[in-house]
C-alpha cells in the first residue's frame, strides 16, 4: 500500500429546516434563533464536503472508489436530506435542525461507509457560513457518536 | 507559525490504466477513466507551507519566489502535457487526483527555502480534490 492520503468530494443539496428548540420559549427561541426561528421555515443550498483518508493503493492510484463514494452518498445523503424539510426527519426530531448538529449527522453516517475512513465532514450552509466536525472533542479526543 | 497558500493551475490530460490487469478489468474498475484515447482536466494546486514570519521582511516565504518554485517545479512540467505519456512519474503510477497530489509533494519537498511543506492540495474538478501532508 502507499502513502497516506485524503480524498474530498462535494455534493450539493437543497433543504429548508426552522431553528426551535422545545426547551425554551417561545420569546426565548426568538431571542436566540433570530428570523431562522420563523415557523414556516427557511432553506439552504447546502454544499457537504467529505474528506475520506487511507493508504492509497498501490494498484489504482486511489484511496477509495469513487463511484462507490458517489452512489453511497446518493443513497445515504442525497435521497434522504435533498429537497427534504430537515425537521421532519428522524435525525432531528430530538435535535435542533443547526448546521452544526447536520454536520455531526453527515459523520455519522459516513462512519458507515465501508471504502475509507471518514476524515472530516464540512458543510456550507451559505457561502459566509460553514461547519466542520472531524469525530472529536475540543480537546483532541476521539467522541463516541 | 503561519500557514501561507500559493495557488497555481495546469490543464492536462490523462487516462487510468493498470498494465497488470486485462482491459475489461481496467474498464470495470476506472469505467470511463479508462478511455486510452485520454481526457483532461484543469487542475488547480494548493500548496500550504508552513513557516515563521522574518521579523524584517515580515514574510513567511517570498510569494513570488514560492510561485517560481511552482511554474518550474511541477506547472513547467504538467501544463499542457500528457500525464501518462509525458511526465515520468505517472509511467508506472496511475495519475489519480491522489497519486498527482503525491508527486507534487515530491517534486516540492526540499525545495521551498525558509519554510516547510505543510499541505499539497489537488482540484481534478471544484467538487473533487484530494490532500497529502507526506505521510508515508
Amino acid at each position: 500500500m502507499g502513502p497516506n492520503a485524503y480524498l474530498s468530494r462535494r455534493y450539493r443539496l437543497s433543504a429548508s429546516h426552522r431553528l426551535h428548540s422545545d426547551a425554551f420559549s417561545e420569546e426565548k427561541n426568538w431571542a436566540v434563533y433570530g428570523k431562522c426561528a420563523n415557523p414556516h421555515g427557511h432553506g439552504h443550498n447546502y454544499v457537504v464536503e467529505v474528506t475520506l483518508g487511507g493508504r492509497v493503493s498501490a494498484e489504482t492510484g486511489m484511496v477509495c472508489d469513487l463511484g462507490e463514494l458517489d452512489r453511497f452518498a446518493q443513497t445515504n445523503l442525497l435521497a434522504r436530506f435533498d429537497h427534504m424539510n430537515l425537521n421532519t426527519l428522524p435525525e432531528f426530531r430530538d435535535a435542533v435542525s443547526t448546521t452544526e448538529n447536520f454536520t455531526i449527522e453527515v459523520y455519522r453516517i459516513f462512519q458507515r461507509f465501508v471504502g475509507a475512513k471518514i476524515e472530516r465532514v464540512r458543510i456550507e450552509e451559505t457561502s459566509n457560513n460553514s461547519f466542520e466536525y472531524s469525530g472529536r472533542a475540543v480537546t483532541g479526543e476521539a467522541e463516541r457518536l | 507559525m503561519i500557514l501561507l497558500t500559493r495557488k497555481a493551475e495546469f490543464s492536462s490530460a490523462h487516462y487510468y490504466w493498470n498494465d497488470a490487469w486485462s482491459a475489461e478489468e481496467n474498464v470495470r474498475v476506472f469505467g470511463k477513466c479508462a478511455n486510452r484515447n485520454g481526457h483532461g482536466h484543469n487542475y488547480t494546486l494548493e500548496v500550504t507551507v508552513a513557516g515563521e514570519v522574518d521579523p524584517v521582511s515580515g514574510f513567511v516565504v517570498d510569494l513570488k519566489e514560492l510561485k517560481d518554485i511552482l511554474e518550474r517545479e511541477v506547472v513547467s512540467i504538467y501544463d499542457h502535457r500528457h500525464l501518462n505519456l509525458e511526465v515520468p512519474e505517472f509511467a508506472g503510477r496511475v495519475p489519480t487526483t491522489e497519486n498527482i497530489a503525491i508527486a507534487i509533494w515530491e517534486r516540492l519537498e526540499g525545495k521551498i527555502p525558509h519554510a516547510k511543506l505543510h499541505r499539497v492540495r489537488v482540484y481534478e474538478m471544484p467538487e473533487l480534490f484530494a490532500d497529502y501532508y507526506g505521510e508515508r
